[in-house]
């Protein structure tokens, strides 16, 4: 059911811990529906130094999570910004019509990070500004699909 | 080869060597039409009836009463729908439990939708049903219960007789979905005051495609299969020959050696619930400890999520299954552990590990050894356990 990238960051996942004092914390999801992504960010600058996470979820919860960390360590907060949930599944070559919400939320964990390192440092980061991590957003997302 | 260990005996079972040997000569040689008059087809005859009077020997009835079926689903959607059709003038009420399995739940609502009451019985935290709740349930317009004999996730086991004399007292018939108990439970239909009970072959190491209804007899209730005069008339469709052979054998099988088999399941099972309440911390037991299937298994693993966990005892070569939400496709995790009243961050993390004839010690030490490292590898990973660590 899941290919063998998916497998593999299930797996041996990357980036997978905390960050102490992190720059930016984010956490989406709710254990009601079976997931919870906490993303951490060390930024320096405008790049993306470090990243690490925790998860609560299903196999491609994790994988998200993981694959998502990889795409944006070393990348700048416009690169970050711009990586989509599509990108994060295609890069796992490719998630199970039921699993792409584990792929939203993986972008949106991102997102709320910045979020939080904007609102820390009082840097304006364009696209942020009307975000909503509402409760069941990423699975209603999926299911409009 | 990394070798592989099966423990979702509750979802379906191998078929036994003895068993596949029986079937065998019904698919080239004997392959005759049970219905025709010449000597190949009453071979095919002789066998079905064998099988039918093997499975009434099993459960205490009487060979008319036994109809074979393509498996539990339809034998649960036949006895449900079937007497609520026939019984429609008398009343058009029937009690259910919410922990069924969804061939009776589905089947329920979809009567309802039918201008039918349906009544869903809550359960306690074990998944047991009240008795009381039960009697009270019931009126005038009560045409049927049906409750299953035991559950197929929790393994926890219904009071079976003392629902039985309930229905008999207030005159209503009674169902069981006897799919999990049947093979791992003594089954007397006449002193249990059973009406009609489902099974299915595969459970117990039969194949599968495979099911029987038991009807007591006088017990009148609309055919759901319409056709030819197979099956006394009343279900129709030439018989699956070599499937109700396997049945057959399967279900002699497994009463021949009932206590003995059962006792190994009980040290075994007992021993696994055991040693994971020793060596894994926040854990629960789920369905009752000791009214429960000889072979079931199924814990909730706090803070983190069944699908994760069932993959990772995949790659360590273990089968088993979840409640969670996330093996299902659905959003929610397990009508049944919710019912016994779980919160569902708490029913995501569950796992049922069924055990069969064919597992022994060596392998319950293997997987909890291999569980051990799995749930503290994903707990590591998992912010609800930080949060949990913070608060404590």
């Amino acid at each position: 059911m899941y290919s063998e990238k998916v497998m593999d960051h299930f797996t041996h996942p990357r980036n997978v811990g905390e960050i102490e004092n992190p720059d930016g914390v984010g956490e989406v999801g709710n254990a009601k529906c079976g997931d919870i992504m906490r993303m951490y960010l060390k930024i320096e600058g405008d790049v993306i130094e470090d990243v690490k996470f925790k998860t609560f979820g299903c196999g491609s919860a994790i994988a998200s999570s993981s694959m998502a960390t990889e795409l944006i360590k070393g990348k700048t907060i416009e690169e970050a910004m711009a990586l989509t949930n599509k990108a994060v599944a295609e890069a796992l070559d490719g998630l199970p019509p039921v699993k792409m919400h584990c792929s939203v939320l993986a972008e949106q964990a991102i997102k709320s990070a910045l979020l939080d390192y904007s609102k820390k440092h009082n840097v304006v980061i364009p696209g942020l500004e009307d975000l909503n991590f509402d409760d069941e957003d990423h699975h209603d997302l999926i299911e409009n699909d | 080869m990394q070798k592989y260990i099966y423990m979702d005996n509750a979802a379906t079972t191998p078929v036994k060597k003895e068993v596949l040997e029986e079937m065998l000569p019904y698919f080239s040689e004997n392959y005759g039409n049970p219905s025709s008059i010449y000597s190949l087809g009453s071979k095919s005859k002789v066998a079905v009836e064998k099988a039918r009077e093997q499975v009434a020997k099993a459960i205490g009835a009487d060979k008319k009463e036994i109809f074979f079926t393509a498996g539990g689903s339809e034998s649960d959607n036949w006895a449900i729908k079937g007497v609520a059709y026939k019984n429609k003038s008398k009343g058009n009420h029937i009690i259910t439990s919410k922990i069924e399995h969804h061939a009776v739940l589905h089947t329920c609502e979809y009567l309802e939708k039918q201008g039918f009451d349906v009544t869903y019985l809550d359960v306690d935290e074990d998944g047991l049903i009240n008795l009381e709740d039960l009697e009270k349930a019931i009126t005038d317009k009560t045409i049927l219960i049906s409750i299953m004999y035991a559950n197929n996730e929790i393994g926890t086991i219904q009071p079976i007789s003392e629902i039985g004399k309930i229905a008999k007292k207030r005159n209503i018939y009674f169902h069981t979905d006897a799919v999990q108990a049947l093979g791992s439970i003594k089954i007397d239909v006449k002193d249990q005051n059973i009406d009609m009970l489902s099974l299915s072959g595969h459970k117990f190491y039969g194949p599968k495609g495979v099911g029987a209804l038991y009807i007591r007899q006088g017990l009148k209730l609309d055919t759901l299969i319409s056709g030819g005069g197979q099956e006394r008339g009343k279900r129709a469709g030439t018989e699956n020959v070599a499937s109700i052979v396997g049945l057959g054998k399967a279900i002699e099988l497994a009463y021949e050696n009932l206590e003995e088999n059962n006792e190994k399941l009980i040290k075994l099972r007992d021993k696994m619930i055991k040693d994971i309440e020793e060596k894994i911390p926040y854990v629960r037991l789920n369905g009752h400890r000791n009214k429960r299937l000889p072979g079931n298994v199924n814990f909730c693993f706090r803070f983190i999520e069944g699908e994760s966990l069932l993959l990772s005892l995949d790659m360590v070569g273990v089968a088993g299954s979840s409640g969670s939400a996330c093996t299902s496709g659905s959003l929610d995790p397990s009508h049944v552990l919710l019912s016994i009243g779980l919160p569902h961050e708490i029913a995501h993390g569950s796992l049922r590990l069924s055990l069969g004839s064919f597992n022994n010690e060596e392998e319950v030490d293997y997987v909890v050894e291999n569980l051990v490292e799995i749930v503290d590898r994903l707990r590591k990973m998992s912010p609800l356990y930080d949060k949990f660590l913070e608060v404590k």
